[in-house]
Protein backbone atom coordinates (compact mmCIF):
# COMPACT_ATOMS: atom_id res chain seq x y z
CA UNK A 1 0.00 0.00 0.00
CA UNK A 2 1.57 3.53 -0.84
CA UNK A 3 1.77 5.99 2.13
CA UNK A 4 2.90 8.94 0.47
CA UNK A 5 3.44 10.79 -2.83
CA UNK A 6 5.36 13.49 -3.82
CA UNK A 7 4.26 15.58 -6.57
CA UNK A 8 6.51 17.93 -8.44
CA UNK A 9 5.44 20.89 -10.63
CA UNK A 10 6.29 24.25 -12.22
CA UNK A 11 4.73 26.67 -14.73
CA UNK A 12 1.29 25.83 -15.25
CA UNK A 13 1.30 24.37 -11.89
CA UNK A 14 -1.80 26.38 -10.14
CA UNK A 15 -4.62 25.06 -12.47
CA UNK A 16 -3.08 21.54 -12.34
CA UNK A 17 -2.85 21.09 -8.50
CA UNK A 18 -6.49 23.02 -8.44
CA UNK A 19 -7.96 20.12 -10.45
CA UNK A 20 -6.15 17.52 -9.21
CA UNK A 21 -6.41 18.30 -5.21
CA UNK A 22 -9.81 19.31 -5.47
CA UNK A 23 -11.07 15.59 -6.19
CA UNK A 24 -9.51 14.02 -2.93
CA UNK A 25 -11.24 13.09 -0.72
CA UNK A 26 -11.01 14.10 2.91
CA UNK A 27 -10.14 10.79 4.21
CA UNK A 28 -7.56 10.43 1.48
CA UNK A 29 -5.15 7.66 3.09
CA UNK A 30 -2.22 9.07 1.30
CA UNK A 31 0.12 11.85 2.20
CA UNK A 32 0.94 14.37 -0.26
CA UNK A 33 4.36 16.47 -0.71
CA UNK A 34 4.51 19.30 -3.15
CA UNK A 35 7.32 21.24 -4.40
CA UNK A 36 5.59 23.79 -6.85
CA UNK A 37 8.50 26.29 -8.24
CA UNK A 38 8.00 30.02 -7.51
CA UNK A 39 9.20 33.06 -6.65
CA UNK A 40 11.10 33.26 -3.62
CA UNK A 41 9.14 36.08 -2.05
CA UNK A 42 5.88 34.39 -2.59
CA UNK A 43 3.38 34.84 0.39
CA UNK A 44 0.72 31.97 1.37
CA UNK A 45 -1.81 32.37 -1.13
CA UNK A 46 -0.91 29.37 -3.21
CA UNK A 47 -1.45 26.94 0.05
CA UNK A 48 -4.81 29.27 1.48
CA UNK A 49 -6.30 28.74 -2.22
CA UNK A 50 -5.55 25.29 -2.74
CA UNK A 51 -6.96 24.42 0.82
CA UNK A 52 -10.36 26.82 0.33
CA UNK A 53 -11.03 24.01 -2.87
CA UNK A 54 -9.87 20.83 -1.49
CA UNK A 55 -11.57 18.33 1.23
CA UNK A 56 -8.00 17.35 2.21
CA UNK A 57 -6.09 19.76 4.45
CA UNK A 58 -3.17 22.02 2.50
CA UNK A 59 -0.88 23.63 4.36
CA UNK A 60 2.58 24.74 4.36
CA UNK A 61 5.35 22.67 5.01
CA UNK A 62 6.92 23.37 8.90
CA UNK A 63 10.22 21.95 9.89
CA UNK A 64 9.64 19.13 12.39
CA UNK A 65 6.28 18.42 11.37
CA UNK A 66 4.96 14.60 11.05
CA UNK A 67 3.83 13.55 7.97
CA UNK A 68 0.19 12.33 8.00
CA UNK A 69 -2.50 11.34 5.32
CA UNK A 70 -4.81 13.46 4.43
CA UNK A 71 -2.87 16.26 4.47
CA UNK A 72 -1.05 17.92 1.64
CA UNK A 73 2.42 19.86 2.46
CA UNK A 74 3.36 22.69 0.75
CA UNK A 75 7.14 23.44 0.15
CA UNK A 76 7.80 26.83 1.29
CA UNK A 77 9.01 29.64 -0.96
CA UNK A 78 12.95 29.78 -1.23
CA UNK A 79 13.19 26.23 1.27
CA UNK A 80 14.37 23.02 -0.11
CA UNK A 81 11.90 20.29 1.52
CA UNK A 82 12.93 16.90 2.72
CA UNK A 83 11.46 14.11 4.30
CA UNK A 84 13.49 12.40 7.22
CA UNK A 85 13.43 8.90 7.24
CA UNK A 86 11.28 8.94 10.39
CA UNK A 87 8.59 10.08 8.05
CA UNK A 88 8.99 14.12 9.21
CA UNK A 89 9.53 17.05 7.42
CA UNK A 90 12.50 18.94 7.33
CA UNK A 91 13.60 22.43 5.73
CA UNK A 92 17.33 23.21 4.22
CA UNK A 93 18.88 26.72 2.23
CA UNK A 94 20.84 24.50 0.68
CA UNK A 95 22.20 26.12 -2.36
CA UNK A 96 19.67 25.91 -5.73
CA UNK A 97 19.39 22.52 -7.42
CA UNK A 98 18.57 22.67 -11.63
CA UNK A 99 18.83 26.49 -10.38
CA UNK A 100 15.90 25.88 -8.20
CA UNK A 101 14.84 26.10 -4.24
CA UNK A 102 12.77 24.39 -3.19
CA UNK A 103 13.90 21.60 -5.75
CA UNK A 104 12.01 19.01 -6.77
CA UNK A 105 14.68 16.15 -7.40
CA UNK A 106 15.66 17.35 -3.74
CA UNK A 107 12.32 15.79 -2.41
CA UNK A 108 11.88 13.32 -4.59
CA UNK A 109 15.15 11.95 -3.65
CA UNK A 110 14.99 12.04 0.20
CA UNK A 111 11.43 11.13 0.17
CA UNK A 112 12.41 7.79 -2.12
CA UNK A 113 14.72 6.89 0.72
CA UNK A 114 12.50 6.76 3.46
CA UNK A 115 9.50 5.52 2.18
CA UNK A 116 10.73 3.31 -0.34
CA UNK A 117 8.27 1.61 -2.36
CA UNK A 118 5.75 3.12 -0.83
CA UNK A 119 5.32 6.10 -2.93
CA UNK A 120 4.20 7.68 -5.74
CA UNK A 121 6.06 10.36 -7.53
CA UNK A 122 4.57 12.42 -10.53
CA UNK A 123 5.80 15.05 -12.51
CA UNK A 124 3.12 17.98 -13.80
CA UNK A 125 3.42 20.71 -15.90
CA UNK A 126 6.55 22.52 -15.97
CA UNK A 127 9.50 24.71 -17.93
CA UNK A 128 12.31 22.93 -16.34
CA UNK A 129 14.11 19.49 -16.06
CA UNK A 130 13.65 19.68 -12.40
CA UNK A 131 12.60 16.41 -10.96
CA UNK A 132 13.38 13.79 -13.52
CA UNK A 133 16.90 12.59 -11.49
CA UNK A 134 14.43 12.54 -8.67
CA UNK A 135 11.44 10.70 -10.02
CA UNK A 136 14.55 7.94 -11.41
CA UNK A 137 15.34 7.54 -7.53
CA UNK A 138 11.78 7.00 -6.67
CA UNK A 139 11.70 4.02 -9.23
CA UNK A 140 15.53 2.51 -8.24
CA UNK A 141 13.83 2.24 -5.06
CA UNK A 142 10.76 0.25 -5.92
CA UNK A 143 8.08 3.61 -5.82
CA UNK A 144 5.70 4.03 -8.47
CA UNK A 145 6.30 6.84 -10.89
CA UNK A 146 3.64 8.57 -13.17
CA UNK A 147 3.70 11.88 -15.64
CA UNK A 148 1.02 13.61 -16.59
CA UNK A 149 0.74 13.64 -20.70
CA UNK A 150 2.79 16.19 -22.02
CA UNK A 151 -0.14 17.20 -24.45
CA UNK A 152 -2.38 18.14 -21.62
CA UNK A 153 0.33 20.37 -19.78
CA UNK A 154 0.23 23.64 -20.05
CA UNK A 155 4.35 23.62 -20.51
CA UNK A 156 5.28 20.27 -21.57
CA UNK A 157 8.81 20.72 -20.99
CA UNK A 158 8.84 19.04 -17.46
CA UNK A 159 6.59 15.90 -18.12
CA UNK A 160 9.08 15.31 -21.73
CA UNK A 161 11.98 15.35 -19.72
CA UNK A 162 10.76 12.80 -16.69
CA UNK A 163 9.47 10.37 -19.56
CA UNK A 164 12.92 10.86 -21.64
CA UNK A 165 15.01 9.49 -18.62
CA UNK A 166 13.00 7.20 -16.42
CA UNK A 167 11.05 4.17 -17.34
CA UNK A 168 7.72 5.74 -16.10
CA UNK A 169 4.86 3.64 -14.49
CA UNK A 170 1.82 5.73 -16.34
CA UNK A 171 1.21 8.66 -18.04
CA UNK A 172 -1.87 10.17 -17.67
CA UNK A 173 -4.03 13.15 -18.71
CA UNK A 174 -4.52 15.59 -16.54
CA UNK A 175 -8.19 15.36 -16.50
CA UNK A 176 -8.30 12.06 -15.46
CA UNK A 177 -5.59 12.08 -12.65
CA UNK A 178 -8.06 12.69 -9.77
CA UNK A 179 -9.68 9.86 -10.65
CA UNK A 180 -6.54 7.54 -10.62
CA UNK A 181 -5.49 8.54 -7.87
CA UNK A 182 -8.92 7.92 -6.27
CA UNK A 183 -9.97 4.80 -7.87
CA UNK A 184 -6.94 2.65 -9.61
CA UNK A 185 -4.35 3.96 -6.70
CA UNK A 186 -6.63 2.86 -3.89
CA UNK A 187 -7.96 -0.25 -5.16
CA UNK A 188 -4.75 -1.59 -6.12
CA UNK A 189 -5.03 -2.45 -9.49
CA UNK A 190 -2.04 -0.87 -9.63
CA UNK A 191 1.38 -3.25 -9.54
CA UNK A 192 4.05 -2.98 -7.95
CA UNK A 193 6.55 -3.38 -5.52
CA UNK A 194 4.44 -1.78 -3.34
CA UNK A 195 2.20 -5.04 -2.68
CA UNK A 196 5.24 -7.41 -1.60
CA UNK A 197 5.89 -5.77 1.62
CA UNK A 198 9.42 -5.85 2.95
CA UNK B 1 16.01 -12.11 3.02
CA UNK B 2 18.79 -11.55 6.03
CA UNK B 3 20.78 -9.49 3.60
CA UNK B 4 20.98 -5.53 4.02
CA UNK B 5 19.23 -3.76 1.43
CA UNK B 6 21.23 -0.64 -0.16
CA UNK B 7 19.21 1.81 1.07
CA UNK B 8 19.28 0.83 4.42
CA UNK B 9 22.96 0.07 4.20
CA UNK B 10 23.62 3.91 3.13
CA UNK B 11 21.63 4.81 6.37
CA UNK B 12 24.55 2.54 8.21
CA UNK B 13 27.59 4.23 6.47
CA UNK B 14 26.51 7.31 7.16
CA UNK B 15 25.99 6.41 11.35
CA UNK B 16 29.73 4.92 10.89
CA UNK B 17 31.24 7.90 9.07
CA UNK B 18 29.40 10.49 12.48
CA UNK B 19 30.93 8.32 14.74
CA UNK B 20 34.24 8.18 13.62
CA UNK B 21 34.40 12.06 12.99
CA UNK B 22 32.83 12.69 16.52
CA UNK B 23 35.15 9.86 18.01
CA UNK B 24 38.44 11.41 16.28
CA UNK B 25 37.65 15.05 15.82
CA UNK B 26 34.95 15.85 18.49
CA UNK B 27 32.32 17.43 16.10
CA UNK B 28 28.87 16.11 16.65
CA UNK B 29 26.75 15.74 13.83
CA UNK B 30 24.80 12.92 15.22
CA UNK B 31 21.96 15.21 16.04
CA UNK B 32 22.09 17.00 12.58
CA UNK B 33 18.59 16.02 10.51
CA UNK B 34 19.58 13.73 8.51
CA UNK B 35 18.06 14.25 4.91
CA UNK B 36 20.21 17.50 4.09
CA UNK B 37 23.69 16.15 5.97
CA UNK B 38 22.40 12.76 3.93
CA UNK B 39 22.57 14.91 0.07
CA UNK B 40 25.63 16.51 1.27
CA UNK B 41 27.76 13.60 2.14
CA UNK B 42 26.54 12.26 -0.98
CA UNK B 43 27.95 15.32 -2.91
CA UNK B 44 31.23 14.73 -1.54
CA UNK B 45 31.07 11.26 -2.46
CA UNK B 46 30.73 12.06 -5.89
CA UNK B 47 32.47 15.00 -5.79
CA UNK B 48 35.79 12.65 -4.37
CA UNK B 49 35.24 9.83 -7.11
CA UNK B 50 34.14 7.39 -4.18
CA UNK B 51 32.40 4.18 -4.58
CA UNK B 52 30.51 4.62 -1.38
CA UNK B 53 29.85 6.56 1.94
CA UNK B 54 32.11 3.96 3.66
CA UNK B 55 35.30 5.11 1.74
CA UNK B 56 35.05 7.84 3.25
CA UNK B 57 35.51 7.08 7.03
CA UNK B 58 39.52 6.27 6.41
CA UNK B 59 39.80 9.61 4.88
CA UNK B 60 38.24 11.44 7.57
CA UNK B 61 40.22 10.05 9.97
CA UNK B 62 43.65 9.84 8.56
CA UNK B 63 43.52 13.15 6.24
CA UNK B 64 43.24 16.47 8.35
CA UNK B 65 42.68 17.92 4.74
CA UNK B 66 39.80 16.08 3.53
CA UNK B 67 37.69 16.58 7.23
CA UNK B 68 38.12 20.10 6.67
CA UNK B 69 36.69 19.66 3.17
CA UNK B 70 33.83 17.81 4.63
CA UNK B 71 33.45 20.54 7.30
CA UNK B 72 33.58 22.57 4.24
CA UNK B 73 30.82 20.79 2.76
CA UNK B 74 28.53 20.79 5.82
CA UNK B 75 28.50 24.65 6.32
CA UNK B 76 27.42 25.48 2.66
CA UNK B 77 24.26 27.29 2.84
CA UNK B 78 23.11 30.56 1.29
CA UNK B 79 23.04 33.53 2.62
CA UNK B 80 23.29 37.06 1.80
CA UNK B 81 22.88 40.86 2.71
CA UNK B 82 19.68 41.97 4.26
CA UNK B 83 18.22 38.56 3.61
CA UNK B 84 14.40 39.02 4.23
CA UNK B 85 14.21 42.96 4.07
CA UNK B 86 11.41 43.53 6.42
CA UNK B 87 12.94 41.53 9.69
CA UNK B 88 15.63 43.65 9.18
CA UNK B 89 13.03 46.92 9.23
CA UNK B 90 11.32 45.63 12.21
CA UNK B 91 14.11 44.98 14.33
CA UNK B 92 15.52 48.80 13.51
CA UNK B 93 12.00 49.78 13.72
CA UNK B 94 11.10 47.80 16.90
CA UNK B 95 13.90 45.96 18.58
CA UNK B 96 16.41 49.31 18.72
CA UNK B 97 14.77 51.20 20.41
CA UNK B 98 14.90 48.68 22.90
CA UNK B 99 18.27 48.39 22.52
CA UNK B 100 19.18 52.52 23.01
CA UNK B 101 18.15 52.16 26.51
CA UNK B 102 21.62 50.25 27.24
CA UNK B 103 25.04 51.93 27.50
CA UNK B 104 26.67 49.04 26.30
CA UNK B 105 24.65 46.58 23.84
CA UNK B 106 26.64 42.81 23.25
CA UNK B 107 24.17 41.09 19.84
CA UNK B 108 25.09 37.55 19.18
CA UNK B 109 25.28 36.24 15.60
CA UNK B 110 25.43 32.22 15.74
CA UNK B 111 26.05 30.58 12.85
CA UNK B 112 26.99 33.75 10.89
CA UNK B 113 28.44 31.83 8.00
CA UNK B 114 30.67 34.25 5.46
CA UNK B 115 29.21 37.58 7.39
CA UNK B 116 26.81 38.85 5.03
CA UNK B 117 24.21 39.16 8.10
CA UNK B 118 26.37 40.82 10.48
CA UNK B 119 27.91 43.12 8.05
CA UNK B 120 24.08 44.03 7.77
CA UNK B 121 23.34 44.72 11.49
CA UNK B 122 26.30 47.25 11.83
CA UNK B 123 24.93 49.14 9.10
CA UNK B 124 22.05 49.71 10.39
CA UNK B 125 23.43 49.81 13.77
CA UNK B 126 25.54 52.63 12.33
CA UNK B 127 22.47 54.23 11.01
CA UNK B 128 20.39 54.21 13.89
CA UNK B 129 23.47 55.55 15.91
CA UNK B 130 24.02 52.37 17.99
CA UNK B 131 27.06 50.96 16.72
CA UNK B 132 29.43 52.87 18.50
CA UNK B 133 27.97 51.28 21.79
CA UNK B 134 27.89 47.89 20.30
CA UNK B 135 30.09 45.00 20.30
CA UNK B 136 29.04 42.39 17.81
CA UNK B 137 29.79 38.49 18.04
CA UNK B 138 29.87 36.81 14.98
CA UNK B 139 30.65 32.98 15.32
CA UNK B 140 30.33 29.74 13.27
CA UNK B 141 32.29 26.24 13.69
CA UNK B 142 33.48 26.41 10.21
CA UNK B 143 37.02 28.36 9.89
CA UNK B 144 36.59 28.50 5.99
CA UNK B 145 33.46 30.69 6.28
CA UNK B 146 34.81 32.89 9.26
CA UNK B 147 37.84 33.52 7.05
CA UNK B 148 35.75 35.02 4.67
CA UNK B 149 33.46 37.03 7.24
CA UNK B 150 36.33 38.40 8.65
CA UNK B 151 37.95 40.09 5.33
CA UNK B 152 34.72 41.18 4.22
CA UNK B 153 34.93 41.19 0.79
CA UNK B 154 32.13 40.29 -1.40
CA UNK B 155 31.67 39.95 -5.25
CA UNK B 156 31.01 43.16 -6.52
CA UNK B 157 28.20 42.01 -9.00
CA UNK B 158 25.61 41.27 -5.67
CA UNK B 159 25.70 44.90 -4.43
CA UNK B 160 23.22 45.65 -6.79
CA UNK B 161 20.86 43.34 -5.45
CA UNK B 162 21.87 44.24 -1.74
CA UNK B 163 21.45 47.68 -2.55
CA UNK B 164 17.46 47.40 -3.10
CA UNK B 165 17.35 44.84 0.07
CA UNK B 166 19.54 47.77 2.18
CA UNK B 167 16.68 50.00 1.17
CA UNK B 168 13.70 47.88 1.30
CA UNK B 169 15.09 47.11 5.30
CA UNK B 170 14.98 50.58 6.05
CA UNK B 171 18.40 52.03 4.60
CA UNK B 172 18.89 55.79 5.60
CA UNK B 173 21.91 56.67 3.96
CA UNK B 174 23.71 55.12 0.26
CA UNK B 175 24.66 51.25 0.82
CA UNK B 176 27.84 52.27 -1.88
CA UNK B 177 29.24 54.42 1.64
CA UNK B 178 30.04 51.01 3.48
CA UNK B 179 32.61 49.15 1.13
CA UNK B 180 34.85 50.09 -1.61
CA UNK B 181 34.72 48.16 -5.02
CA UNK B 182 38.04 47.39 -6.25
CA UNK B 183 38.73 44.56 -8.99
CA UNK B 184 35.42 42.84 -9.33
CA UNK B 185 35.18 42.84 -5.33
CA UNK B 186 33.47 44.77 -2.52
CA UNK B 187 35.12 45.58 0.87
CA UNK B 188 33.12 46.34 3.21
CA UNK B 189 34.21 49.39 5.38
CA UNK B 190 36.69 49.26 8.49
CA UNK B 191 34.68 51.34 10.56
CA UNK B 192 31.88 48.37 10.55
CA UNK B 193 34.56 45.63 11.36
CA UNK B 194 36.20 47.48 14.50
CA UNK B 195 32.94 46.43 16.21
CA UNK B 196 32.71 42.99 15.21
CA UNK B 197 34.52 40.21 16.79
CA UNK B 198 35.15 37.16 14.74
CA UNK B 199 35.47 33.81 16.62
CA UNK B 200 35.27 30.24 16.53
CA UNK B 201 32.04 28.89 18.64
CA UNK B 202 30.55 25.47 17.90
CA UNK B 203 26.99 25.28 18.89
CA UNK B 204 27.22 21.23 19.26
CA UNK B 205 29.47 21.43 22.42
CA UNK B 206 30.97 25.36 23.22
CA UNK B 207 29.39 26.96 26.00
CA UNK B 208 27.96 30.68 26.74
CA UNK B 209 30.75 33.52 26.60
CA UNK B 210 28.87 36.55 27.41
CA UNK B 211 25.60 38.30 28.46
CA UNK B 212 23.54 39.19 24.90
CA UNK B 213 21.16 41.43 24.16
CA UNK B 214 20.64 40.00 21.15
CA UNK B 215 20.77 36.68 19.73
CA UNK B 216 20.58 36.53 15.74
CA UNK B 217 20.28 32.84 14.90
CA UNK B 218 18.79 32.13 11.16
CA UNK B 219 18.03 29.13 9.69
CA UNK B 220 20.69 27.23 11.89
CA UNK B 221 18.39 24.92 13.73
CA UNK B 222 16.56 23.59 10.64
CA UNK B 223 19.72 21.50 10.23
CA UNK B 224 19.52 20.27 13.76
CA UNK B 225 17.11 17.63 15.34
CA UNK B 226 14.44 18.21 18.14
CA UNK B 227 16.95 17.34 20.85
CA UNK B 228 19.78 19.25 19.50
CA UNK B 229 17.54 22.69 19.07
CA UNK B 230 16.34 21.99 22.43
CA UNK B 231 20.17 22.04 23.53
CA UNK B 232 21.16 25.10 21.44
CA UNK B 233 17.78 27.53 22.82
CA UNK B 234 18.54 26.26 26.42
CA UNK B 235 22.15 28.01 25.32
CA UNK B 236 20.50 31.22 24.22
CA UNK B 237 18.28 31.58 26.54
CA UNK B 238 20.98 31.01 29.53
CA UNK B 239 23.35 33.55 27.00
CA UNK B 240 20.37 36.40 26.94
CA UNK B 241 19.83 38.84 29.37
CA UNK B 242 16.55 39.38 31.30
CA UNK B 243 14.20 41.14 28.27
CA UNK B 244 16.62 40.07 25.90
CA UNK B 245 16.19 39.28 22.35
CA UNK B 246 16.12 36.16 19.91
CA UNK B 247 15.69 36.04 16.08
CA UNK B 248 15.56 33.11 14.30
CA UNK B 249 14.79 32.50 10.54
CA UNK B 250 11.46 32.32 8.74
CA UNK B 251 10.22 29.45 9.57
CA UNK B 252 12.09 28.63 12.97
CA UNK B 253 9.59 28.91 15.96
CA UNK B 254 10.43 27.73 19.61
CA UNK B 255 6.92 26.73 20.47
CA UNK B 256 8.61 23.00 20.22
CA UNK B 257 10.90 23.38 22.44
CA UNK B 258 11.59 22.82 26.61
CA UNK B 259 12.56 26.68 26.31
CA UNK B 260 9.25 27.94 25.07
CA UNK B 261 7.88 29.26 28.81
CA UNK B 262 11.12 30.97 29.10
CA UNK B 263 10.00 33.96 26.17
CA UNK B 264 7.45 35.63 24.88
CA UNK B 265 6.74 35.98 20.94
CA UNK B 266 7.49 39.92 20.70
CA UNK B 267 6.76 39.34 16.53
CA UNK B 268 5.05 36.26 15.23
CA UNK B 269 5.62 37.16 11.78
CA UNK B 270 9.24 38.06 11.90
CA UNK B 271 9.95 35.30 14.52
CA UNK B 272 11.51 37.59 17.27
CA UNK B 273 11.09 36.15 20.94
CA UNK B 274 11.75 38.02 23.78
CA UNK B 275 13.61 36.21 26.96
CA UNK B 276 10.80 36.85 29.97
CA UNK B 277 12.05 38.63 33.25
CA UNK B 278 11.74 36.04 36.19
CA UNK B 279 11.61 32.68 34.01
Amino acid sequence: MFEAMVVGVSAGGLHALSGILSCLPLNYPIAILIVQHRHRDSDHFLDEYLNKLSAVRVKEAEPGEAILPAHVYIAPAGYHLLVERDKTLSLSIDPPVNFSIPSIDVLFQSAASCYKNHLIGLILTGASSDGSQGLKTIKEYGGYAIVQAPQTAEVDVMPKAAIELVDVDKIIPLEALGQFLIQDLLNSTVVNGGETDE
Amino acid sequence: MLAMKPEDMQEFEIHQLLEAIYFRYGYDFRDYSKASLERRILHRVQQSDLNSISEMVPRVMHETAFFELFLRDMSVTVTEMFRDPKVFKKLRQEVFIQLKTYSRVNIWHAGCATGEEVYSMAIMLKEEGLLERTRIYATDYNNHSLDIAKKGIYPAEKMQSYTESYLAAGGKASFADYYQAKFGSAKMAESLKEHITFANHNLMKDQAFAEMHLIVCRNVLIYFNPKLQDKVLALFKESLIARGFLLLGDKETIDFSEVKTSFETFSKKERIFRRKMYV
